[in-house]
């Protein structure tokens, strides 16, 4: 104990002595544990949960491992792909263990590092502890914790790879959580052509088109796609419908009848690649999306008052010009970079379901919460 | 790199000042304890689990109880004077099915007479908000909702012929946001007795808890309206009112 002390006290001396040397080299072995210039300060701090590349490469592997449900046919990664900014791409409602299927479109996994609260309807409230919820719902993964963390104490590498990791046996659901939380908290996108021009960094030019649709975005969308991260992180009725009786959103969780239709604002980035859209995914297409707001939204009683305009019924209104620039700037939002990050990817050595991915194969989990 | 004299120095110096205060605070001897025994029962019988003769609430409804846990945590000791000592990262899940967890040590307390003591009924919010959590407070200990996160801070589970449906009870009291606040702090009164610790003794407290005292008190539970409570909420709302006016009981201060 001791000794680990005195490792901390050389580690902090290293670390007073050079704030920008070793210790930087170190965390840029981690994907996303340096923050991006133009991007706020994060939720989770890279202080509460330290990036090292073994416990990354640890989260990665729980990550792709398909073992971790009751059947052994869906992982993080069968609903959540990197090619599809770590959402299901194409994908109305994800298919989770024994055929089921979810009832909530699985959402882009990026820049989780900037939420306080987690899922569509907000009801986790700490990445940490954010994954149980697929884990144990029954149309996802199925599993229980317990069963979890009785599987990777049964596996000679995982009880290996923890041990060199935690120094202390058996594992427990507390290092299963933390490995897990350094590689979601990795998943940084911010390198795409729009941030690269905020940054004022080469490859960063935007074309008059794109321009204009900035302008356009910032100037009709922003309220809620706000800031670099492109969402406020708030709870709207963006009137998908007039009454909600099967998934009230945010009323699930809060409990108050002024919550009801309530939905997380999604970020925009990478949003050329997430379609469906919506958290039931009802849209296929962004220019679906751009009509409802046009011309499409349904009113209740809680009904963003966003949408009030001046003249005629509650909406975004946008001529043909301003919806052709908007969905021109929307893809430079995508981020070739993320989408591409070999160390992000599924680990060789994992057998993972990978294969009926490639093959097109549709499995995994939705958010039913 | 050159590392500045001074800086250096200072550090060194910081260094083995923490030295001191890290044994300082280990020079508490770890034989100022205060021991709780709980003991759980159903009005005037002891509570057994799955008992065949069913138990009858004030109010005349009848059940069983298959499960009885709760957290006990954030215990505070306080002197005459008013002065107060909170022991530090004091979680702990109480199980009638578990015997071990019906005793519970606390460690460290500072020399001294205590004439009453608190502990907080559930897990303060900052715990509730902060991610994975090891021991007591593990999730794999399934007192923890997961859709919607936050600990379960006391759990009854059982049955009951007023229940409907298949007349299962799940009362599952949790909820840290105001205005479905469901933490409650309670400090059971010692009588004339005081908390005495000391190096050469253990004081142990006998603490009781009773099954009826959750369902009875400023609210009257009946099963036929209230018998599947799984979230924050104006039920588990009742259900916390009712234990915290006097589910616990100290029965004795022993000095050993």
């Amino acid at each position: 104990m001791l000794a680990y002390w005195f490792l901390g006290l050389s580690s902090s001396l290293v670390a007073c002595a050079s704030p920008t040397g070793e210790r930087s080299q170190l965390e840029q072995a981690v994907p996303g544990s340096a923050i991006p210039g133009n991007f706020p300060v994060p939720e989770y701090t890279t202080a509460q949960n330290p990036p090292t590349k073994q416990a990354f490469e640890l989260g990665r592997s729980l990550f792709y491992d398909a073992s971790l449900s009751r059947t052994g046919e869906v992982s993080c990664g069968s609903c959540h792909r990197q090619a599809a900014a770590f959402s299901d791409g194409g994908q109305r409602f994800s298919q989770g263990v024994l055929g089921h299927r979810g009832t909530r479109n699985s959402p882009a996994l990026q820049n989780l590092r900037w939420k306080r609260e987690l899922l569509w309807d907000g009801g986790a409230n700490h990445i940490e502890t954010m994954p149980l919820a697929p884990l144990s719902n029954h149309l996802e993964m199925g599993e229980t914790l317990a069963d979890v963390v009785r599987k990777l104490n049964a596996s000679a590498e995982y009880r290996q790879r923890f041990a060199q990791l935690y120094g202390r046996q058996p594992i427990d659901s507390y290092q299963f959580l933390r490995a897990l939380a350094q590689f979601t908290a990795a998943l940084t996108s911010a390198n795409s052509r729009y941030d690269r021009y905020m940054r004022q960094e080469a490859g960063g030019e935007l074309s008059d088109g794109e321009l204009r649709g900035l302008a356009v975005l910032r100037k009709n969308c922003a309220p809620c796609h706000a800031g670099e991260l492109f969402t406020d992180e708030s709870y709207r009725n963006n009137g998908l419908d007039h009454a909600f009786p099967l998934d009230s959103g945010r009323a699930h969780i809060t409990g108050r009848r002024s919550d009801v239709g309530r939905f997380k604002v999604p970020s925009l980035r990478n949003i050329a690649l997430t379609a469906p859209y919506m958290h039931d995914g009802r849209f296929k297409t962004l220019t679906e999306v751009l009509d409802h707001y046009d011309h499409g939204l349904a009113a209740s009683p809680t009904l963003d008052t966003v949408f009030h305009q001046l003249q005629g019924p509650p909406g975004i209104t946008l001529s043909a010009q301003q919806k052709q620039d908007l969905l021109a700037f929307l893809g430079t939002l995508t981020d070739e970079t993320f989408l591409h990050d070999k160390r992000l990817a599924a680990p060789a050595s994992h057998s993972t379901g990978t294969t009926a991915l490639t093959a097109g194969v549709a499995t995994g989990n939705s958010k039913s919460y | 790199m050159t590392i500045p004299k001074l800086p250096l120095l200072l550090l060194l110096l910081a260094a083995a000042l923490s030295f001191t205060s890290c044994t300082n605070k280990e020079a508490e001897p770890s034989s100022n304890v205060l021991r709780l025994e709980i003991s759980h029962v159903v009005g005037t019988s002891a509570l057994s689990l799955n008992a065949a003769t069913p138990y009858t609430t004030p109010a005349g409804d009848a059940f069983t109880v298959s499960a009885f846990r709760y957290y006990l945590s954030n215990f505070k000791l306080r002197k005459t004077d008013g002065t107060e000592y909170a022991v530090p990262e004091s979680y702990f899940l109480v199980d009638e099915a578990k015997a071990d967890s019906k005793t519970i040590t606390l460690h460290n307390i500072p020399a001294g007479e205590y004439p009453s003591f608190s502990f907080m009924v559930g897990v303060d919010s900052t715990h509730n908000v902060s991610g994975a959590k090891a021991g007591a407070l593990d999730p794999i200990n399934a007192m923890f909702w997961d859709w919607n996160t936050g600990y379960i801070f006391a759990k009854l589970e059982g049955s009951s012929p007023q229940a409907p449906g298949n007349h299962g009870l799940l009362l599952h009291v949790g909820g840290f946001k105001t205005p479905n606040n469901a933490i409650r702090t309670v400090s059971p009164a010692l009588g004339a007795a005081t908390i005495q610790i000391r190096q050469d003794r253990t004081p142990t407290i006998k603490l009781q808890a009773d099954v009826l005292r959750m369902l009875t008190g400023p609210h009257t539970i009946r099963f036929a309206q209230t018998y599947n409570v799984m979230g924050a909420g104006t039920a588990a709302m009742s259900l916390a009112d009712n234990y915290a006016a006097g589910m616990f009981t100290v029965q004795q201060v022993q000095e050993q």
